[in-house]
């Protein structure tokens, strides 16, 4: 029987095409995925044991503002006498101090090089050979004077400096200029990783980090033949409270593992999609082995008249199946390994640095890519091969061609309503519940795709009914053909238009979602702030109170105030507070006091939104007892109550009050209200304030509405792009379906053309019925996505203020262009063969 | 072309082939399928092809009709000439000139029986002449079947379907190619009876392709063809008369 499976898929190799194209695409993701990953995680792993290659014991200090045990500010990281006592350890060969923080390279015109999360900076520790091991300079040296620096390799030629030039470094402090005094290379992995490194000389790196003479973290390389647990083990006694030692070994390997986690998250909302795909993939293939059943009938019959069993002919499909599933799988796999390499050498273009690493092919790749293939495609075969096996014997006899039934239909029906009417309720159900009726809207939505899946022949008939009369007297007879030829098999048109109907359910769903959220945020911003700039560090580090000062005093500035993040402990139960500037505060942002009055600020007094002065029991002119960090108190009043806001914490007290007792303030942005409000000349008077820092971004009110609805955006294009391999598939879906009617119909368009209808219009009425095709697909897809956001967006309702349903509708609408244009684009091929028919040997086919 | 008086019409020529040969392949391979052929297809006149399997006869009917390019001579259908048409100009003249009924009916089943008949019209765009149209289909006699479809009616109601499309938009004239071989004796000689009807009293032109002598006796004029070329003609034929001449040729082919 294998035999003959064989032959028939080598005799039937242009109608499996398609089925091998979508087995393939949908293979060649999961296995592109899975070989990227593998690739990238062996890429690290081995980069971070190379960074921690002479690394025998590291030391780290945490920062801490709780006063000892003895009462006394603790020492702050390491000194250079604990160092000395490490150094002196049995086996240590070396200790480095390192001291480490942001540094923001500028480049000539001033910007900030890399994206100011990943810019540090860090002191230049040269051993006695005057060499820092962890750098290999590739043009000039290591940094010996305070006016000196040097960078990496990549951040050098980013910003084209070359050994002697005068290099503006931006820290936490004024920006500054050093001397470029080298170049270097490193095995660090956040430089490989596409990071800006500074060396500074060591007490400059202690000055501007930490403070002088201490360091945060050291790093200990053993004698030849030391046990780096022996080292351990001594080293830890000598070590201040808030420090942490760990070998080398562990080290790598809790990056690895921290890695491996952020990979396999990737991993799997790429697999995600991959299902996605495949998920769609398996329509294509029922309806092409379906159709292949349908043809073979009589050759089917004949079988089961000399004597093959049901379970035979059944077999016999399922075999084809096998080897369609296996040759369309090692196609996939090798598809995707060449994707994951395309993937990788993407990443690198878009300034995403890679480490190198060899191509790494798991066998759980390789098992994974074949197991997924063939199972898609058994899966998919299944109905059409027992509908074969029901093929009875006497069909060989007959000259009728099966045709497709409404009979069986019915059941199908009432199974398809079952489930979208269960799938309905949970959703509308889980909607009402609110915040926790995610999981039932889930499920929900489930069943209502499997539901509507099953219910879509039914469908078809009444929806493209509705567009008909257009179709007649737009496009004339070849419309009214192409809308008729549309509903001839529901079952087919059904699972075509399914493929489509699942990726527009998910697009439609995720815009509706994605456009209401950036709405809402975009709202929230413009009715909160009334501050013409928003000021904050690009690293998303706190400012330095140099740069508040500077922007108080700068020309042109009517209000400013800091939102300083402070913790007090009200009445003995912590709460976060906004250190804010009294008077200035109201004018930057848009607080709407409830009781009392926010000028209060300006004396001993507290505000705190409404929520939380009902939920501790505050009333306007109360006294409250408030712990600083320092562990200072003070009885100060509640003089106001405001309206919860989302950019300001619960509790706001004036930054004269709080200032004191906070070492090390951290003020993660300032608001600006400026006389001519948003104007290049003020933006420019703050940038100049600030000392033309490239490391600070000066932001006007449509970037802090960029700055959220750019990460929808992205969010929203990443989502389509992952959602286009599954729509590509379902687009081969709509060519292989039209492909199967244009053989199936060979001899009525032979009639068509023999009666006179030209090729055009031949050609039209194919390209008319993918269309309709499509947009029926789409049209449900587009519904059911639109409905599932409701749902989802009713979930979220309550987590955010001010939040309404926002239809996409320009969105929605080129999405139907979109699938019209998927139409014409698939019947391409099928019309232009329909349109090449040989007349003559049409009409006689029989 | 109808409305001509019907003596005028008899010596009008509705279709003509000239010197045609029909050759396929080349060199050892080749096949001549039509060789030298020349024929008039007069008006209201009802003509039967017959000959042979292979004999070429099918070829001279689609070359003629439009449906299959030849390779030399000449082909007139009213005063155009074939050979210097394009594909669209071909299509065009199928459309608006000529009728056609096939062996497997073609019908569409998308569309009821009414819809079948009047679809050349539809592609052309025109309204189909109401009056002609009441004529055609009382003639054929599925008044009460027009809106059903093609699945629901028998195989000889589906034919007459076929005729009554091909009379619709009255063509100049009306290929017919094995038109009652699907077809029991019963309906054939019903489908038949109606060809003939439309040439006597519509004055309808019919050109139809057969290997059944009893469908030829319902012609006025039978051409035989063997090996591609025509060896001879019968005025108003007989069953019995068609047989015995094709028996002779059958005879004749085995000796040789």
């Amino acid at each position: 029987m294998f035999r003959t499976a064989l032959r028939t898929v080598l005799a039937h190799k242009a109608r499996l095409l398609m089925t091998v194209l979508a087995v393939m695409l949908g293979v060649a993701f999961v296995s592109g995925t899975l070989v990227f990953t593998d690739t990238l995680g062996n890429a690290f792993n081995k980069q971070s044991a190379k960074s921690y290659k002479d690394v025998a014991v590291s030391v780290s200090t945490y920062e801490t503002n709780e006063p000892g045990a003895d009462g006394k500010k603790p020492e702050p990281g390491l000194s250079p006498k604990t160092l000395d006592r490490i150094a002196a350890v049995d086996g240590v060969r070396t200790v480095t101090g390192r001291v480490d923080g942001f540094a923001g390279v500028a480049d000539p015109d001033g910007k900030l090089i890399g994206n100011g999360w990943s810019n540090t900076g860090t002191n230049f520790a040269p051993a006695a050979d005057g060499k820092d091991a962890a750098y290999d300079f590739t043009d000039g040296a290591g940094p010996t004077e305070a006016g000196q620096i040097a960078l990496d390799r990549s951040t050098a030629s980013r910003g084209e400096y070359k050994v002697g030039d005068r290099v503006r470094v931006a820290t936490n402090g004024p920006v500054k200029e050093y001397d470029l005094s080298g170049v270097f290379t490193t095995e660090d992995g956040a430089v490989n990783a596409g990071g800006s490194l500074v060396l500074f000389e060591t007490s400059v790196a202690q000055k501007l980090y930490l403070e002088p003479g201490f360091f945060r973290d050291a790093t200990v390389s053993a004698e030849p033949g030391a046990s780096d647990r022996e080292i351990l083990r001594k080293v830890e006694p000598l070590l201040p409270e808030d420090a942490e030692a760990q070998t080398g070994t562990q080290l790598a390997d809790d990056q690895a593992k921290q890695i491996e986690n952020e990979l396999s998250s990737i991993n799997q909302m790429l697999l995600a999609f991959a299902a996605i795909a495949l998920f769609v993939g398996i329509f294509l293939i029922s309806n092409t082995f379906t159709m292949l059943v349908a043809q073979r009938t009589k050759e089917l019959a004949l079988l089961r008249a000399v004597g093959a069993s049901r379970r035979q002919v059944k077999r016999s499909v399922m075999a084809e199946a096998l080897v369609v599933g296996l040759v369309a799988s090692a196609i996939g796999f090798v598809l995707g390994v060449g994707l994951a390499v395309g993937l990788r050498s993407a990443m690198g273009s878009f300034g995403a640095k890679v480490p190198a690493g060899p191509l790494v092919i798991s066998p759980v790749a390789v098992a994974a890519a074949f197991g997924v293939g063939v199972v898609i495609t058994l899966i998919a075969a299944w109905l059409p091969s027992r509908r074969a096996a029901k093929i009875p014997p006497v069909a060989a006899m007959s000259s009728v061609h099966a045709v497709a039934t409404m009979k069986s239909l019915v059941l199908r029906n009432s199974i398809g309503a079952v489930f979208t009417l269960i799938g309905a309720a949970g959703i509308i159900g889980g909607a009402a519940v609110g915040k926790d009726g995610k999981l039932i809207i889930g499920a929900g939505a489930f069943f209502s795709l499997v539901g509507i899946i099953v219910l879509i022949p039914l469908l078809s008939r009444p929806v493209i009914a509705l567009v008909q009369p257009l179709l007649n007297r737009v496009f004339g007879v070849a419309g009214k053909l192409a809308g008729l030829n549309s509903v001839r098999n529901p079952r087919r048109t059904g699972a075509t238009a399914s493929a489509l109907a699942i990726g527009l359910t998910l697009v439609t769903g995720l815009t509706t979602i994605g456009v209401t959220l950036g709405q809402a945020i975009d709202k929230m911003t413009t009715d909160n702030i009334k501050a013409d700039y928003m000021i904050a560090m690009a690293s998303g580090g706190g400012l330095d109170e140099s740069a508040v000062t500077a922007l108080e005093k700068a020309p042109g500035v009517s209000a400013a105030s800091p939102q300083r993040a402070s913790w007090l402990t009200i009445d003995g139960e912590g709460a976060s507070a906004s250190g804010v500037t009294p008077g200035d505060i109201e004018r930057v942002l848009a607080v709407k006091t409830v009781t009392g009055s926010l000028g209060t600020l300006n004396g001993d007094a507290i505000a705190v939104d409404s929520e939380t002065a009902k939920s501790r029991g505050w009333k306007t002119g109360d006294t409250v007892t408030v712990e600083y960090q320092d562990k200072k108190t003070a009885r100060l009043k509640v003089g106001a109550t405001y309206e919860q806001n989302e950019f300001i914490s619960p509790v706001m007290i004036s930054t004269g009050l709080v200032g004191p007792h906070e070492a090390d303030p951290h003020t993660p942005e300032v608001y600006v209200a400026m006389d001519g409000g948003m104007t290049e000349a003020n933006k420019q008077a703050l940038v100049d304030a600030l000392g033309d820092n490239p490391a600070i971004s000066v932001n006007d009110r449509q970037d802090i509405r960029n700055m959220f609805g750019g990460m929808i955006n992205t969010a929203l294009n990443v989502m389509y792009g992952l959602l286009a391999m599954a729509l590509i598939i379902a687009v081969l879906g709509v060519v292989n379906t039209l492909a199967m009617s244009v053989f199936e119909r060979q001899q009525e368009i032979g009639m068509l053309r023999a009666i006179g209808l030209d090729r055009r219009r031949v050609k039209r009425m194919i390209r008319l019925e993918a269309v309709v095709i499509s947009v029926f697909g789409a049209v449900i897809g587009v519904g059911l996505g639109t409905f599932l956001a409701w749902a989802i967006g009713e979930t979220i309702r309550s987590s955010i203020p001010g939040y309404a349903l926002v239809m996409p509708w320009e969105r929605i609408g080129i999405f139907l262009v979109l699938a019209g244009l998927v139409g014409v684009l698939a019947a391409l091929w099928p019309a232009r063969s329909a349109a090449k028919l040989n007349m003559l040997t049409a009409i006689k086919t029989e | 072309m109808t409305t001509m008086p019907l003596l005028h019409r008899a010596s009008a020529v509705a279709a003509h082939a000239s010197g045609l040969s029909k050759v396929y392949g080349q060199g050892e391979t080749q096949v001549v399928a039509l060789d030298q052929v020349t024929v008039d297809f007069r008006q209201g006149e009802f003509t039967a092809i017959m000959g042979p399997s292979g004999s070429g006869k099918s070829t001279l009917m689609h070359c003629v009709a439009g449906l299959d390019s030849f390779t030399s001579g000449s082909v007139r259908i009213g005063d155009t000439e074939l050979g210097e048409l394009k594909d669209k100009q071909l299509t065009q003249l199928r459309r608006d000139k000529i009728g056609f009924i096939f062996q497997a009916f073609n019908l569409l089943p998308t569309l009821t029986a009414l819809e079948n008949i009047t679809l050349p019209m539809d592609i052309a765009g025109r309204k189909p002449d109401k009056q002609w149209l009441d004529n055609v289909i009382t003639m054929i006699g599925l008044k009460d079947r027009l809106h059903h479809r093609p699945t629901a009616l028998s195989g000889g109601q589906q034919q007459r379907v076929a005729v009554a499309r091909a009379l619709a938009s009255r063509p100049e004239i009306i290929f017919g190619d094995e038109p009652t071989g699907n077809l029991d004796s019963r309906a054939g000689a019903e489908v038949l009876g109606f060809m003939r009807n439309s040439v006597r009293e519509l004055g309808q032109t019919v050109v139809m392709v057969t290997h059944d002598p009893v469908a030829a006796s319902y012609s006025d004029r039978v051409i035989f063809l063997a090996d591609g070329r025509i060896v001879d003609e019968m005025q108003h034929p007989s069953a019995d008369g068609v047989l015995d001449r094709m028996k002779a040729f059958d005879a004749k082919g085995r000796r040789s």
